[in-house]
């Protein structure tokens, strides 16, 4: 009985954050009279909340080091949106070295920053709420009030999506269409969406059973078989549903390639790497990783760093989804990034989440944004609804936590 | 009404897995001072923690009779409130208050919440002429020396109009001048206003000039208790502090022992909180190949100090002095250079500074020596599993299995995780503090064998330890340290716990 009680607690904590997720999203589809799930508010749904996945990805290495974060994100974002509308329109550089320019500055951004909080020791929410106002107040200086139109690039990253090679080939064979009721039916899907869906499943598949089979034969420890299959169809079921829905749409867009390439990266870095161990390692038990001869200052030094540049990402992400650099741009944005890493699991003292925790947590609070827009409520009702959210997940973390032996 | 104010009966107070006070009597007479002496580990902390209730009724047994009546404190606020002060060894003051302040602090003039400032500067300067401190009242605590902090604490506990005063190591932090002083006061405070004194004190010199009754503990029993009416000499109280059986404690080895491996030279440390103290004076170690060295002295000798200042710097300003290895002279920055050389330092804080308790066994064990895992920046999680298997199974750790979190792990099994992650970084020198501190009997004997292994195996060891019967069981030679200077060197087959202590107390008295 305690066997199973123990087993049940730890699938719960795993999986816990995607039991969640799809609650909400199952309440929001119900709420909205399944409006949420419509193809094209799928796909606007991935690029309207891109900003969020990728500052929560930098923050989630902020919070491991000990709980730290960066509050300055928001403003980092308005500034390099600025930079872009400053080299780009202003100064009329190609969109590519425009692009390279903003990110270099939200990279330096960050090194200003971490130099601060590594190296003099300032407290990263001093270090980093005096970033906020100083970005947002070069941002000002730059833009001088105005909005500036954004073109090229920024707009084929912010909106643009992979053109479909062999277009008004493959129907909607599920009737997907039908089944949701849409007003203007989707005749053909996007074919390469499709196939690229098909193939990265495939691969994912062949990954996971050929690194088990490797393991295997190696002797070292795998898991059982019914977990990892049930794991397999479960991911293989989920991407191609993903990509069918994206496919109604218009196919599969720029921002997701580079979401997805961020995921990946990141989360090599976290679990497969020195790097990575040591930033958990610090977070764990600062005193211990020291004496064990990790360099934490430098880690400090490098998360920061690090969010600085991601900062600059998601400043030209969402420059290009509004086509336009704008002086107000990115108010709140860190909440919604500390927030997502909360809700994703993360652990106030540091030491304890996941990449894939940010992407959920991420996740939740876009399909809670985007559901409540479509349910017309209001904006405060809205934040005072997300402010909870993050209360409670927290509050549930903490509640786990003290019932587990660990204390 | 007995002639005793305080009567501890029977007290027995157990730690998980360790037995701290086992079926204690203690008794103290109203208006005398009594000593309370014995090695470090002997309980005597742990006893007056049960007395002033910061272990509170019922997480003991036994009887605590105070003023003829039975007592049984929940917290300290309760003790004190029967007149039972306690000062620790680490002063409880803060330093950005005023003296005044402090000493009313948790016990404020106060009416309806408000504070009476006229009477806590008026009192305070009344307990602050009764103690002798020669400060404003409003003199910031940390701008007054640790001298006349230990004033200030006295100050306070008499604002509680305490009749109990319990010091733990009142001088162990103050200077020959200060500690007469302090003496002194409490010999007057005794004799004027009948005030009684617990005081637990490794000086032994100052224990026979001030105390009337002595009492001995040892491994959590009382010993014994001496009248001091007429002085008893320290060689008595040494030896009941020390005597006791030492048959099969560790195991039996046949030392290999091969040429210097590693060597400390004129080693001198200042203080990184005031760097005109220094710390540890002109050292010089060695350490041969296949030798287990022990350090040996008293808590706050300098030794954890100079381990720490070794291995890369991690503790102490203004560092010189060579450290040679393999007859090469080595420069030692940070603790990763440190490793890399093959130097390991196994803290003595294992808690805070030693395990990163929310994280498993193996990535304990590997964390000091990750890129022994990695290629191409890729750490390769599935031999990291094999490796810990194989430390939990070589060291008997016990574990439901090597993915267990060690926080979850008892103290003797926490330690060979320790062990295991500075044996995975194949260090050639291992510098051990107090690697049995807080841990049964049978997982120290466990321990000792995992060190004698590493010495059979070439290594070069140096071990720090308070536990002086330890030292005597394990090492092969040893030092002794006192107040940051080498103030000894023996064969350990030479060696006597006796000469030992006698040692650290001649080199105190003699400055």
């Amino acid at each position: 009985m305690n066997k199973f009680k123990d087993s049940m607690d730890r699938t719960l904590r795993q999986y816990g954050m995607i039991i969640a997720l799809v609650a909400i999203i199952v309440f929001f589809v119900f709420m909205t009279g399944g409006r949420l799930i419509w193809p094209r508010n799928v796909s606007m749904l991935v690029r309207q909340n891109a900003y969020v996945l990728i500052l929560a990805i930098g923050m989630m290495f902020c919070i491991l080091t000990g709980g730290n974060v960066d509050l300055s994100v928001g403003s980092l974002v308005a500034l390099v949106s600025a930079m872009s509308g400053l080299t780009l329109t202003t100064l009329g550089l190609p969109s590519w070295l425009a692009i390279l320019i903003s990110l270099l500055t939200g990279l330096l951004a960050g090194i200003w920053q971490g130099f601060w909080i590594a190296y003099v020791k300032v407290p990263p929410f001093i270090a980093t709420l005096s970033g906020m106002l100083v970005f947002r107040g070069i941002d000002n200086i730059i833009l001088d009030g105005q909005t500036l139109p954004l073109s090229g690039l920024y707009t084929t990253i912010g909106t643009g999506s992979v053109p479909d090679i062999v277009p008004d080939t493959i129907p909607d064979f599920l009737h997907i269409g039908d089944l949701l009721q849409l007003q203007n039916k989707p005749e053909y899907l996007n074919a390469t969406m499709l196939f690229t869906g098909l193939v990265l499943s495939v691969i994912y598949v062949l990954a996971v059973i050929f690194s088990r089979q490797s393991k295997k034969r190696r002797g070292y420890e795998v898991q059982p078989l019914g977990q990892t299959i049930a794991k397999i169809i479960a991911f293989f079921i989920a991407i191609n549903l993903f990509s069918y829905w994206l496919a109604m749409d218009d196919g599969l867009p720029i921002m997701l390639i580079l979401l997805v390439a961020l995921y990946a990266i990141y989360t090599f870095i976290a679990n497969k790497t020195v790097l990575g161990r040591h930033i958990y390692a610090m977070g764990g038990n600062i005193k211990a990783a020291e004496l064990s001869g990790v360099n934490t200052k430098k880690m400090m030094f490098l998360v920061y760093a690090n969010m600085g540049l991601l900062a600059g990402v998601a400043g030209i992400v969402t420059a290009g989804r509004l086509m336009a650099a704008s002086p107000n741009v990115g108010q709140g944005f860190e909440l919604d990034a500390i927030g997502a890493c909360f809700i994703g699991g993360a652990s106030a003292y540091g030491g304890v989440g996941t990449i894939w925790g940010a992407v959920v947590g991420a996740f939740i609070m876009g399909v809670m944004n985007n559901g409540m827009s479509i349910m017309g409520l209001d904006v405060f009702l809205q934040s005072v609804a997300k402010g909870l959210v993050v209360l409670f997940a927290v509050a549930f973390d903490m509640y786990s936590k003290s019932k587990s032996r660990l204390g | 009404m007995s002639e005793y104010i305080l009567e501890m009966k029977n007290i027995t107070k157990e730690f998980p897995g360790v037995v701290a006070l086992s079926n204690v009597t203690f008794q103290v007479r109203k208006g005398e001072i009594h000593a309370l002496v014995g090695e470090n580990g002997a309980g005597k902390s742990t006893l007056m923690n049960v007395l002033s209730g910061i272990y509170p009724y019922g997480t003991y047994s036994g009887e605590i009779i105070f003023k003829g009546a039975e007592c049984r404190f929940r917290n300290i606020r309760d003790s004190e409130a029967a007149g039972i002060a306690i000062i620790h060894q680490e002063l409880a003051l803060n330093p950005f208050m005023t003296i005044a302040e402090n000493i009313f602090l948790g016990n404020e003039r106060a009416r309806h919440g408000m504070i009476n400032w006229d009477e806590t500067n008026r009192k305070a300067a009344e307990l602050m002429k009764r103690v002798g401190l020669n400060e404003k009242h409003t003199t910031l605590v940390k701008n007054i020396g640790v001298g006349k902090q230990q004033l200030v604490e006295i100050a306070k506990a008499l604002g509680k109009n305490c009749e109990l005063l319990i010091l733990d190591e009142p001088t162990a932090a103050l200077n020959d001048d200060d500690s007469d002083h302090l003496l002194e006061l409490l010999q007057t405070l005794n004799r004027e206003h009948g005030l009684t004194c617990i005081m637990i004190s490794h000086k032994l010199h100052e224990v026979i000039k001030i105390a009337h009754s002595i009492t001995v503990l040892r491994d959590g029993k009382t010993i014994e208790s001496l009248d001091n009416s007429v002085h008893v000499s320290e060689s008595r109280i040494i030896k009941g502090m020390v005597g006791r059986e030492l048959t099969d404690r560790f195991p039996k080895r046949t030392p290999n022992i091969g040429e210097v491996g590693f060597e400390i030279k004129d080693w001198v440390v200042y203080d990184p909180m005031n760097e005109e103290r220094v710390v540890i004076d002109h050292v010089n170690i060695y350490v041969r190949k296949g030798e287990i060295v022990g350090l040996a002295g008293l808590m706050g000798a300098g030794r954890t100090e100079l381990a720490m200042s070794v291995f890369g710097r991690a503790y102490g300003k203004k560092i010189s002095g060579k450290l040679i290895k393999d007859g090469k002279e080595i420069t030692l920055n940070n603790i990763s250079q440190a490793i890399a050389n093959g130097i390991a330092y196994v803290t003595e804080d294992r808690k805070t500074a030693g395990l990163i308790h929310i994280q498993d066994i193996k990535r304990n064990i590997t964390l000091a020596n990750l890129k022994a895992l990695t290629s191409n920046f890729v750490i390769n999680e599935d031999e990291e599993i094999l490796i810990g298997k194989d430390y939990r199974e070589r060291f008997a750790i016990k574990s439901t299995s090597v993915f267990q979190k060690v926080g979850n792990l008892s103290g003797g099994n926490q330690q060979k995780v320790v062990l295991s992650k500075w044996i995975f970084a194949a260090p050639d020198v291992l510098i051990l503090d107090e690697p049995t501190r807080g841990i049964d009997v049978g997982a120290k004997y466990e321990i000792y064998k995992i060190i004698l292994q590493l010495a059979d195996a070439g290594k070069c060891i140096i071990m720090i330890s308070s536990e002086l019967p330890e030292i005597l069981g394990i090492t092969d030679r040893l030092y002794i340290i006192n107040e940051g200077r080498v103030v000894g060197e023996m064969k350990t087959s030479e060696a006597t716990q006796e000469e030992i202590m006698s040692t650290i107390i001649r080199s105190s008295a003699g400055r």
